[in-house]
């Protein structure tokens, strides 16, 4: 029995050791004499001018960059938290469930706004809106639609145009996804209209914002909702061919946080990062930032950005979850 | 008369200890009530919003297609976001068996199976938490499900609230105390002042003033006052009863004696025989002696009684002892004495002039008993930097070992001899001199003869 039980740990952790990174890179300074890992949902390009930065600083210091889906992150971070020594990510909701379930280390000298960190653990760096991408193309001689009730109208006016042609995330399996959604459906009874609009044109469900933007730009969707502008942006090529529209009726904006491992060896070094993240996202970053800076809400009452708050995990509970997966299901998927 | 009193502790002391310690007390106290019932509020503060909270979440629980649902309300959880970030930990159990949450949070199981809802405070994951423990039941179409929550949160923003609070109630506490003692330290000296005001008007008052004390005092201090004031009219009483009787007496005395002596004077007249002359001349010696002291009596009762209330009026010194030296010389002249006035033109001066006579009167009397006859007697009033009457005669002086006590009561020196006296004429000098703040000092001139200085 013993051995059987060996057996399958070995295994699972064979799994696991073999599992794929969507992408995984270390930046390694001069004389590197100590080594950060990093688990994050940002694809390398758009946050490897922090690291270059951050190692010109430190010479001493080397970064192993790991990316993965936000899901998959907190998945893999809670098997193991002593693998990694920073968590970055998009998804709100599960980056502060981990500091609220005791897996972030707080680091209470580092100086940052109430509403843009909790615990002195999670710290937020972006602000993110969620956006409507449209390939213009779809879209010639037509009004551009700025609301959601206006893509909603659109889609239902030329169903033949946008008949498997419309992309969002699969939120079963995107952390972010998921976050933008349940967000969307507290905010208006719309989302679930444009659910239903959308499932019955054949939607095409994404992982991540890289590929459904690669898609739109190859002109495979004409329509992405609920992805990140900032995706979007950063692709220069596409520029001419997408527009990128933050919804004006109520738009949902994320910001992307960071938290050192409870379980870091490196706390130090990992501590100094995360200042030197904060301090590159809110300077200037020599010209070389990527990422969007974070933005002051304009106002207390402003839920366009998702305040880091226990509340956050509401959507996270498992009951919850199932019944908001099975009503996401029953409008998306129509056969 | 100046026995020190025996002295144990301090009333201000004693006072001050008692209020300072009270105060110091009554501030702890005060300091543990108020933060007490600040936890209390506080605690019951977080109590509040825990139960609000998993009674919106409660509210929610369902039984669909025989399977329970808890559809958790966004804002059961967002009520509990607090300044400090406290962590939150739920878990759903259905009938015992854990549905979603946290699953190492379990639920309180309740001793009082009428309570819905259970409170402790407990460790979790390394960290204190508040937890409640609520149930439900749930009727569904054939079963009877209980779906229970425990809903815990850590106490951060608990703590810093508390903090605060216990800074606050320390401050408050340490001012009802400065401002506590800094009242009985008022308080006290208040008290003790009164007592010094009435220890001061008991000390100002002269030597023989015993008329009741007639300023206000506080209520409490009346039974003091007033016994003080019985004791002295007591006194007061005494004294003049026993000075009255002394004059009585002595005028009694002196005239039965004046009748005696004149009729052992005529029968001296008649008398032949030798040795009843003697017996006689020996017996109204005795009366002279008697009659003398008697009248030295009469005059220190006198004098006693105008020195307790002395009544000052304007007089010229020399004017006085002119008077004086007048009204002696028909005596000096049987002794072939002469009464001489030197000194000073003026000396005006306020004074009872009745007493000052008096003085002067029996120190010039002395001179005139004690010096030899056919000299010179001189009073002397000088005005210099202290006001003085000197009466000077050429006889022997004063007897030098005995000079400091011959203003005692009924002294008489060793030189007085045969002299007819009681020993109270420079008792009744000094006696006045000191009435009037001065003294009476007595040396022997180096040129010879007494001298008895009357310093004002
Ligand atoms: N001028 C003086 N020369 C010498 N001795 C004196 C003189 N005056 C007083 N004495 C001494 O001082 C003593 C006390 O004097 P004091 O006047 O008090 O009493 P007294 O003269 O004896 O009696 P009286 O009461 O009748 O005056 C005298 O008995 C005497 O011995
Ligand atoms: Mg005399």
């Amino acid at each position: 029995m013993r051995y059987f039980v060996a057996l399958i740990v070995w295994l699972a952790a064979g799994c696991a050791m073999a599992q794929e990174w969507e992408h995984q890179e270390t930046f390694s300074g001069t004389d590197a004499s100590v080594s950060l890992r990093i688990i994050s949902s940002t694809d390398a390009d758009l946050f490897a001018p922090v690291i270059e930065t951050f190692i010109a600083a430190n010479p001493n210091i080397a970064v192993e960059y790991f990316v993965t889906g936000t899901a998959e992150l907190n998945e893999r971070f809670r098997a193991d938290p002593g693998a990694f020594d920073i968590a970055v990510s998009s998804a709100m909701d599960l980056q502060l469930k981990l500091v609220n379930d005791g897996f972030a280390k707080p680091l209470p000298d580092i100086p940052h706004v109430a509403w843009a960190q909790w615990r002195q653990s999670l710290f937020a760096f972006t602000s993110e809106p969620a956006a409507i991408v449209i390939n213009r193309q779809a879209f010639e001689g037509q009004p551009i639609p700025q609301t959601r009730q206006q893509l909603i109208e659109a889609l239902r006016a030329r169903p033949e145009t946008f008949r498997n042609r419309v992309g969002t995330y699969d939120v079963r399996q995107s952390g972010l996804g998921y976050l933008f959604a349940t967000q969307d459906a507290r905010a208006s009874e719309t989302f679930w209209r444009l659910m239903e609009v959308m499932g019955s044109l054949d939607v095409r469900l994404y992982c991540c914002s890289g590929t459904m933007i690669d898609d739109l730009t190859d002109g495979t969707i004409a329509v992405a909702y609920n992805v990140l502008g900032s995706y979007a942006a950063a692709r220069t090529e596409s520029e001419t061919i997408l527009e990128i529209i933050l919804p004006s009726d109520f738009p949902t904006t994320m910001m992307r946080t960071a938290f050192v491992s409870g379980q870091t060896t490196q706390s130090q070094a990992a501590e100094r990062f995360i200042r030197h993240l904060i301090a590159f996202q809110s300077g200037q970053g020599d010209g070389r930032r990527v990422l969007p800076a974070l933005k002051t809400p304009q106002a207390v009452t402003d839920r366009a950005t998702i305040a880091l708050q226990p509340a956050l995990m509401t959507f996270l509970d498992v009951l919850k979850r199932r019944k908001f997966l099975a009503e996401w299901e029953d409008a998306m998927i129509q056969d | 008369m100046s026995d020190s009193p025996t002295i144990s502790g301090s009333l201000r002391n004693r006072l001050a200890t008692i209020l300072i310690g009270g105060a110091a007390l009554l501030a702890l106290l005060l300091f543990l009530a108020v933060r007490n019932y600040a936890v209390q509020v506080a605690q019951q503060g977080q109590d509040d919003i825990l139960m609000a909270s998993v009674t919106s979440m409660l509210d929610t629980a369902a039984i669909r297609d025989g399977s329970v649902e808890v559809d958790l309300p966004y804002a059961a959880l967002a009520m509990l976001d607090t300044p400090a970030d406290d962590r939150v930990f739920y878990a759903i159990y259905r009938d015992g068996k854990f549905l979603s949450g946290h699953e190492d949070l379990a639920v309180a199981a309740s001793s009082d199976a009428e309570r819905r809802e259970v409170f402790s405070t407990q460790a979790i994951r390394g960290t204190t938490v508040r937890q409640v423990s609520a149930r439900r039941i749930l009727i569904g179409a054939s079963q009877r499900v209980e779906v229970q929550i425990a809903l815990a949160q850590t106490q951060d923003a608990l703590a810093e609230t508390l903090d605060e609070i216990r800074r606050n109630t320390t401050l408050l506490g340490l001012a009802f105390f400065v401002l506590a003692a800094a009242l009985s330290f008022w308080a006290t000296s208040f008290a003790v002042g009164q007592l010094n005001k009435l220890t001061t008007s008991v000390t100002r008052r002269g030597p023989q003033d015993l008329s009741p004390f007639k300023k206000p005092v506080p209520q409490e201090m009346g039974p003091l006052v007033r016994s003080l004031n019985s004791l002295m009219g007591r006194l007061d009483h005494s004294l003049s009863q026993s000075e009255d009787f002394i004059a009585e007496a002595a005028h009694r005395v002196r005239t039965p004696l004046a009748t005696v002596r004149s009729h052992a004077e005529t029968t001296l007249q008649r008398v032949d025989r030798e040795e009843n002359r003697e017996a006689l001349r020996s017996m109204i010696r005795a009366i002279d002696e008697s009659s003398r002291a008697a009248g030295q009596l009469l005059d220190h009762a006198m004098i006693t009684f105008r020195a307790d209330h002395l009544e000052r009026e304007k007089i010229d010194l020399v004017e006085l002892a002119q008077d004086l030296a007048v009204r002696l010389s028909p005596i000096a002249e049987m002794k072939d004495l002469s009464l001489s006035v030197c000194g000073d033109e003026n000396a005006p001066y306020a004074g009872d002039p009745i007493l000052i006579q008096n003085a002067v009167r029996n120190l010039v009397d002395n001179a005139m008993k004690y010096g030899p006859a056919d000299s010179d007697i001189e009073i002397g009033v000088h005005t210099g930097s202290r006001l003085c009457i000197v009466v000077r005669d050429k006889g022997p002086g004063y007897p030098l070992d005995e000079i400091g006590q011959l203003h005692t009561r009924f002294k008489r020196g060793r030189n007085a001899g045969d002299a007819v006296g009681s020993g109270l004429g420079l008792t009744i000098a000094a006696d006045v001199a000191g009435a009037h703040g001065g003294s009476l000092e007595l040396t022997n001139h180096p040129e010879g003869g007494a001298c008895a200085i009357l310093l004002l």
